[in-house]
C-alpha cells in the first residue's frame, strides 16, 4: 500500500515532482561539479607539486639559510698572501659545487626522524645544489681588504638564471673575460626510490641507478640539459672538478635538475657529508598531509614544509585563479543553487500536503495514525530527492565529462627561489688575494607550469551527491511531514461541514 | 438496550476568547447501541462538530463523552486512533475517496491501521465490494465511477473492518434523489444486518424519518423535534 500510494500519488503531482527533482538535480549537479572541478585544481596543484619536487611527493621539508648564517662557496684563487693585487693576466680555472642559494643543510639524521612520524609513508633525502665553474684570465685591478664588493668593475655577472637552467656567462673586468658555466645538481638517496625527486620510471635512455651505486661517481641527465650540453648515455660529465659516467638520460620539465647523482656522491663532492637540502616525504594518506606537516614543523624547528596546499598560496596564473573561482563562486553558487532547491523543494512539498488536508483528515478518520501519515509523506520527499539525486549525479556526471573534455590548459606561476647562490666570497681565513664578498644571492626568474585541468568524479563526490539527495529529500518531505504532522482529523469533516 | 454512548454536558468551543464560537453548548445525550440515530439541524448548529466528538475524531473543550465506558477526552491519541480504527466506521457527504487509489485500494485503506496482511486486505476488500454490488468497479479509479458508486465505496471502507459504529455526515447531501434512496436503503439494510450503531447526520428529513429517533441540534444543544416544534 505504501509503495502503490507513494507512486500514484507522484504521478498524479508529475509537473510537481519534475519541478522539486530537477530543482534538487540542478542543484546537486552543480555541487558535484564543482567538486570534481575542485578535485581537478588540487590534482593540478599536486601535479605541479610532483613537478617541482618530484613523483611520490606529498611534502618537501627544507630549511632557510638564516640571515648571517650563510657561508657561501668560494673560488680560492690561493693568490698573494695579504694585501696585494692579483697578477694581471693570471689564467685561472675553479669548479665548485655548493648548496643552492637560500637553503641551509638539515643533517641525514633528520630525515630518519620524519620517516619514523606517524602518518609518513616514505622519506628520502636529497642535496640540492650548483655546480659553478669558473675559467678566464684575471684582469689588472687591485685592492686591499678580505672582503670587498666588486661587481661594479663587471659590465655584468652572469649566472643569474633560475635553478632549472643552466646559463654559461661571460663578464669582464678591464681587459680579462671568464667564463662562468653552471647547472643544478641533485643528490638523490637510491636506497627509497618510491619517493624523491626521480625514479626509475622517468629515465627514458640508459638506466636508472642500481643500489649498489650508492657512492659511485655516476650521474644521470635530465633530457633537456643533456641536449643542452650535448650529452648521452656513456658520456662524462664533469661536477666539482669529478669526472662522472652519464649512466641515463631522465624525461625532463622546467624544474627538473640538470644532473642527478648519488646522495652520497653528492655528499663527498660539495663537502656536505650527512648533509641533506631536501627532505621529500609521502604522506599514508592525502587527508593526513596537513597534520603530518604540523608534526614535522615540530620535530624540526624552523623548517619550512611545503605541500600542495601552501603551494597553492605561492602559485600565481590561471591555475590559482582556476581554484579561487571553485573555492569561491563556484562553491557558492553551488550552495545558493542547493539551499533554492532545498527550498523550493519543502516549500512545494508543504503546499501539496495543505491541498491534501482533507485526504490525510479522512485517513486519520480511518484509523491512520500520524506517524503514518508523516511516513508517507517523507517517502514522497525521498523518493524525489532520490530522482534528483540521479538526476544530480547525471548532471554532475555530464559537468564533470564536459570540463576533462575541454581539459582547460592552466599555468602554475611558481617563484622560485634561491638559484644561483653562493657565488665568489672571499670566505674567512682565505687570502685576501681571493675575490671579495661577492655574494650573489638573487631571486631567480618564476617558473611556469603549464597543466591541464581535469574533473574526476571521486568516490567522494558521488558520496556527496547520494547524501545531498537524501537530505534533499528529508528536506522536502520534512517540512511537509511537518504540515501533516499538525493536521487535526476533525478538518476532514470539518471542511465538509 | 445498553448505552453505546453517554454525553453529560458537552461544550466544544473554537476561537479565541473574543472570538469564541459555540459549536455545542451543554450537550446531554445518550446513544443505545444499535440504535439508528438521525441528527438533524439547520446549519452551522454543530451537527459536524458532534460527529467529530463521537467518532474520537477531536476532544470536547468541555463535558464528557464516553463510549462503552470509555472517556474519549481522557484516552490518548494512539487509543483514539486504534478505536477510528477497529470500532467507527466513517461516511461523508463527499466521499472523500483518495483519488489516486482504485475502488478496491480504497477499501484496503481502512485495513492498513489494523496490520491486515496485503493478501487478507484484497480479498475482505473485494468482498467489501462485491457485498455492495461493486465487484466490477474493484479497478476503478473514483474519477471513473458515479456518485452513488463512489458512496458506495466509501460505505464499504467503512465496513470493511466490521466497525461497531457507524457514522456517516450527509452521506445522500450529493446524490440524486434515486441514489439517495439506494444508499439509505443499503445503509439501513447495513444496520439491521450487521447489528450497527448507525449515527447518520442530514438535512433530508425523508432519510431522518428512516431512523429510530431523532436529535436536533439549535443553539449547540441537543432537542427533540417536539422541543423543537414547541419552543
Amino acid at each position: 500500500m505504501f509503495f502503490t500510494y507513494l507512486r500514484r500519488e507522484l504521478r498524479r503531482r508529475s509537473r510537481q515532482a519534475i519541478v522539486v527533482s530537477l530543482g534538487l538535480a540542478i542543484g546537486i549537479g552543480l555541487v558535484m561539479t564543482v567538486s570534481s572541478a575542485s578535485a581537478g585544481v588540487k590534482d593540478a596543484q599536486t601535479q605541479v607539486l610532483h613537478s617541482l619536487y618530484g613523483v611520490g611527493t606529498d611534502m618537501t621539508v627544507t630549511k632557510t639559510a638564516s640571515v648571517g648564517s650563510f657561508t657561501p662557496s668560494h673560488f680560492g684563487f690561493g693568490g698573494v698572501k695579504g694585501t696585494g693585487a692579483v697578477a694581471g693576466g693570471s689564467k685561472i680555472s675553479r669548479n665548485v659545487l655548493h648548496v643552492t642559494g637560500g637553503d641551509a643543510t638539515l643533517p641525514s639524521s633528520d630525515v630518519t626522524k620524519i620517516a619514523s612520524l606517524s602518518g609518513t609513508k616514505a622519506a628520502t633525502g636529497g642535496l640540492v645544489l650548483t655546480d659553478t665553474s669558473f675559467s678566464g684570465t684575471l684582469p689588472k685591478f687591485s685592492f686591499s681588504g678580505g672582503t670587498r664588493t666588486f661587481t661594479r668593475n663587471f659590465g655584468r655577472h652572469g649566472g643569474g638564471s633560475s635553478s632549472s637552467t643552466s646559463t654559461p656567462s661571460t663578464f669582464s673586468g678591464g681587459s680579462s673575460s671568464f667564463n662562468i658555466n653552471s647547472f643544478t645538481v641533485t643528490g638523490i638517496q637510491i636506497s627509497n626510490a618510491g619517493v624523491g625527486p626521480l625514479d626509475a620510471s622517468q629515465v627514458t635512455k640508459g638506466h636508472y641507478f642500481s643500489t649498489k651505486d650508492t657512492d659511485a661517481d655516476l650521474a644521470i641527465v635530465s633530457a633537456s640539459y643533456a641536449k643542452t650540453a650535448k650529452l648521452s648515455v656513456g658520456s662524462k660529465i664533469m661536477v666539482a672538478g669529478k669526472s662522472l659516467d652519464v649512466i641515463g638520460i631522465a624525461a625532463s620539465n622546467s624544474n627538473s635538475a640538470n644532473v642527478y647523482i648519488p646522495l652520497a656522491t653528492a655528499q663527498k663532492l660539495s663537502g656536505l657529508t650527512n648533509d641533506v637540502s631536501t627532505i621529500y616525504v609521502s604522506a599514508t594518506s592525502a587527508s593526513n598531509v596537513s597534520s603530518l606537516s604540523t608534526s614535522v614543523g615540530k620535530v624540526l624547528p624552523g623548517s619550512t614544509e611545503q605541500t600542495s596546499a601552501s603551494l597553492a598560496n605561492d602559485v600565481t596564473g590561471s591555475l590559482s585563479s582556476a581554484s579561487s573561482l571553485a573555492n569561491n563562486l563556484g562553491r557558492w553558487l553551488a550552495i545558493a543553487a542547493l539551499i533554492v532547491a532545498f527550498l523550493t523543494a519543502g516549500l512545494l512539498m508543504m503546499a501539496a500536503v495543505s491541498r491534501r488536508t482533507r485526504e490525510f483528515g479522512t485517513l486519520k478518520a480511518i484509523g491512520w495514525k500520524s506517524r503514518r501519515i508523516v511516513g508517507q509523506v517523507m517517502g514522497e520527499g525521498i523518493a524525489l530527492g532520490i530522482a534528483g539525486g540521479i538526476g544530480g549525479l547525471i548532471i554532475g556526471l555530464i559537468g564533470s565529462r564536459v570540463i576533462s573534455g575541454v581539459s582547460p590548459a592552466l599555468t602554475a606561476d611558481v617563484p622560485a627561489t634561491g638559484g644561483f647562490g653562493g657565488g665568489f666570497a672571499g670566505a674567512a681565513g682565505t687570502p685576501p688575494g681571493g675575490f671579495g664578498g661577492f655574494s650573489h644571492h638573487h631571486t631567480a626568474s618564476a617558473s611556469s607550469i603549464l597543466v591541464h585541468l581535469s574533473a574526476p568524479l571521486q568516490g567522494g563526490t558521488i558520496a556527496l551527491a547520494v547524501g545531498l539527495a537524501i537530505a534533499g529529500g528529508l528536506v522536502a518531505g520534512g517540512f511537509g511531514a511537518w504540515r501533516a504532522s499538525r493536521l487535526r482529523p476533525a478538518a476532514a469533516l470539518r471542511s465538509i461541514g | 438496550m445498553a448505552n453505546s454512548y453517554e454525553l453529560t454536558d458537552v461544550k466544544k468551543y473554537f476561537g479565541s476568547k473574543a472570538t469564541t464560537v459555540r459549536a455545542l453548548d451543554g450537550v446531554d445525550l445518550t446513544i443505545a447501541e444499535n440504535e439508528f440515530l438521525a441528527i438533524q439541524g439547520p446549519t452551522g448548529q454543530g451537527k459536524s462538530t458532534l460527529l467529530t466528538l463521537l467518532g474520537a475524531l477531536d476532544r470536547p473543550t468541555a463535558g464528557k463523552i464516553t463510549y462503552d465506558g470509555r472517556d474519549l477526552g481522557a484516552l490518548p491519541e494512539s487509543e483514539l486512533a486504534q478505536l477510528r480504527a477497529a470500532e467507527f466506521g466513517f461516511v461523508f457527504q463527499t466521499f472523500n475517496l483518495i483519488p489516486t487509489l482504485t475502488a478496491q485500494e480504497n477499501v484496503e485503506t481502512a485495513l492498513v491501521p489494523s496490520g491486515v496482511s496485503a493478501e487478507e486486505r484484497r480479498s475482505r476488500a473485494l468482498q467489501a465490494l462485491a457485498d455492495l454490488g461493486l465487484d466490477d468497479r474493484a479497478t476503478h479509479l473514483p474519477s471513473e465511477l458515479s456518485g452513488g458508486q463512489q458512496q458506495r465505496v466509501a460505505i464499504a471502507r467503512a465496513l470493511v473492518k466490521n466497525p461497531r459504529v457507524l457514522l456517516a455526515d450527509e452521506p445522500t447531501g450529493n446524490l440524486d434523489e434515486q441514489t439517495r434512496d439506494e444508499i439509505v436503503g443499503l445503509l439501513e439494510k447495513l444496520w439491521r444486518e450487521r447489528g450497527l450503531t448507525l449515527i447518520v447526520v442530514t438535512h433530508d428529513s425523508w432519510v431522518a424519518a428512516r431512523a429510530q429517533r431523532i436529535a436536533v441540534i439549535k443553539g449547540g444543544r441537543v432537542n427533540t423535534p417536539e422541543q423543537v416544534a414547541s419552543s
